[in-house]
């Protein structure tokens, strides 16, 4: 389940390490303005009860092969999402080092799949919303199943979007995802049950560890940087995975043309402005037609509708280099309003 | 042996690994942190039907072991542990392509197969950096040179007490395990019941631990600062061995060496 250096291309692992190292950054900061300084040595202490846990396997009822413990969820109600990313971070890090248990480079995307989906996903957005305040056993349980199979939902289509963007495995996108989504429902489902047995545990055994941890984070969470990120990850999906889905088939611009002048686009004049502004355009546009310029094509099945969905690097990076350049113009945008309304105001 | 067991050894092994002594072992972690990130990213931005000019990046791992007296064995059976996960992700490609891309004689080979060595070379390369890295740096020299290099000090406080508190947790949770099994009389695997209280003894023992180191780092005179004694020195043989390193990996990358070896050597027989 951990990605492996091998199948990844520079520019997506490294992509993924700026996104690991920036969320390690705020959740650090995070921790350190806690008054609190017995969180250091928990955070320490429970990382390694994850590992030690990890370790211990447990026969699955009704397959017989046996399971181990993922742990995000466990760390996130006990610690709270900065902290439980940043020990989760630490357990998958040792793992790679000593266990080589995907590669160094591909640590990056094994640490966000793995640590931020759970714990700023699935904990804030799930469990809290359905336990609330007053943990009760069928609570938990519902919390901790719903809450560990929508965080291993999530990692294992990052996975897939990670592997297929950098184009080393051969494995065709639709197989890939229905392979990884239905095997990780499955182990979704006894992550939740496994994580729901040892809440209820703790639940029975000592119920004022659970209550501490719940009323111990300011419920300020949701801060602009949340928000941004999670604006910047939806736009890195939609850009980039969502845009093999876009129709090949003409637009109603086009069709209505078509239908009109015989022609989807209108002819351009050979000569004049246009002609100097569409040379600027072409020789400006690497990304043309949103594809990559082919040097040489692959011949295939010519004319009539592409194959769909239209994987291919060259979409799936204009959509990415699309989203980045709109939030830049956007964020620029803003602050120069910003600028103007407060030199308004004065 | 169970798989905690197994655990708890090979992690005190690397540990024991780095703490031997060597040119290399003595080497600033920084210098060998950086040289391993930068061989990483060279073998892997390799196109996914590279082969011959992966092979001269075997360079590095051999030397390494050779110039830090690392015995062979241990990489070739970590090597051989990972190889069924290797195969597992990179057995796809053959079926998958099947465009057939060279020939020689009479074999036709597909570019799937191609792919799937290269995936294996790559493989092999990148978790071989990883471990002579650990074996030669102990795993808090990677630490405290990832905090001289600007990683958040938090996290870096958060991997060395994880190291430092791994081994007295795989030790318990063993003796959970062991205990477990000795009283298990037709001895079936643990079922998720068992597994939950288990566990979770272990996590309220561990909470009661972190309590009381908490309590001792305070007698001791904690108040929130933690501070780090680090004796690095980067000198001149750390400035070569970084710079020297990267300038090969950098040929290497650059042009296909064993293509040329091949050639030059063909030109001499003829």
């Amino acid at each position: 389940m951990h990605m492996a250096d091998a199948l990844l291309s520079p520019a997506v692992g490294g992509t993924m390490w700026a996104a690991t190292a920036g969320t390690i950054a705020y959740c650090s900061r995070q921790v350190k303005k806690e008054p609190d300084d017995s969180r250091v040595p928990l955070m320490g202490v429970l990382a390694a009860f994850i590992f030690a846990a990890q370790m211990i396997n447990f026969t699955i009822p009704g397959t017989g092969s046996s399971g181990h413990l993922g742990g995000g969820m466990i760390l996130a109600i006990l610690l709270g999402p900065e902290a439980a990313f940043l020990a989760m971070a630490s357990v998958l890090t040792v793992q790679a080092l000593f266990f080589a248990d995907g590669g160094l480079l591909a640590l990056g995307c094994n640490i966000f799949n793995l640590g931020f989906f759970p714990c700023f996903i699935g904990y804030p957005l799930i469990y809290r919303k359905i336990v609330g305040a007053s943990p009760s056993e069928k609570r938990i349980f519902s919390a901790a199943l719903i809450s560990a199979l929508i965080g291993l939902q999530l990692g294992a289509f990052g996975v897939v979007l990670e592997t297929v963007t950098s184009g080393i495995s051969e494995l065709p996108f639709k197989t890939f995802v229905l392979l990884m989504q239905s095997i990780h429902l499955a182990i979704g489902t006894v992550e939740g049950l496994v994580t729901a047995a040892v809440v209820l545990f703790v639940l029975k055994a000592r119920p004022e560890i659970l209550q501490y941890a719940a009323t111990d984070h300011t419920y300020g969470w949701l801060s602009m940087n949340k928000v941004l990120t999670g604006l910047l990850v939806a736009t890195l999906v939609t850009g980039g995975a969502l845009s093999w889905f876009a129709s090949t088939r003409p637009d109603g611009l086009e069709w209505a043309l078509s239908e009109v002048t015989g022609r989807q686009e209108v002819a351009a004049p050979g000569h004049g402005i246009q002609a100097l502004l569409a040379g600027i355009q072409n020789k400006s546009a690497f990304l043309s037609g949103y594809e990559f310029a082919q040097a040489e094509k692959v011949s295939g099945p010519e004319g009539g509708a592409e194959d769909w969905p239209a994987v291919d690097a060259g979409t799936t990076v204009s959509g990415m280099v699309g989203g980045f350049i709109t939030l830049a113009l956007a964020a620029a945008i803003g602050l120069l309003l910003k600028r103007r309304t407060r030199i308004e105001a004065t | 042996m169970s798989r905690i067991e197994t655990a708890f050894f090979e992690i005190g092994s690397l540990d024991t690994l780095a703490n031997r002594d060597s040119f290399i072992h003595r080497l600033d972690p920084r210098a060998k942190l950086v040289t391993t990130l930068v061989y990483i990213l060279c073998v892997v931005s390799f196109d996914k039907y590279q082969l011959s000019a992966l092979l001269p990046f075997l360079v590095f791992p051999v030397v390494l072991l050779a110039a830090g007296h690392l015995p062979v064995n241990f990489l070739l059976n970590k090597l051989l542990i990972i190889a069924p996960f290797a195969i597992l992700i990179g057995i796809f490609n053959p079926l998958f392509d099947r465009q057939i891309v060279i020939h020689i004689g009479s074999l036709d080979i597909s570019g799937g197969w191609l792919s799937f060595i290269s995936i294996l070379l790559k493989f092999t390369l990148t978790i071989s950096a990883a471990l002579i890295l650990i074996a030669t740096t102990s795993f808090s020299g990677v630490c405290l040179a990832l905090e001289k290099l600007g990683a958040p000090r938090v996290f870096v406080l958060q991997l060395l007490f994880l190291h430092r508190y791994l081994f007295v947790l795989v030790d318990e949770g063993a003796r959970l395990v062991r205990a477990r099994a000795l009283r298990s009389f037709n001895g079936k695997g643990t079922g998720m019941t068992v597994y939950g209280q288990l566990v979770g003894q272990l996590l309220l023992r561990t909470i009661d631990r972190a309590q009381r180191i908490h309590q001792a780092m305070c007698c001791r005179g904690f108040s929130g600062e933690i501070h780090l004694l680090r004796s690095f020195s980067f000198g001149i043989r750390e400035i070569f061995f970084t710079f020297g390193w990267c300038t090969v990996f950098i040929f290497l990358r650059a042009g296909n060496v064993s293509q040329v070896l091949g050639k030059v050597l063909l030109e001499l027989v003829r």
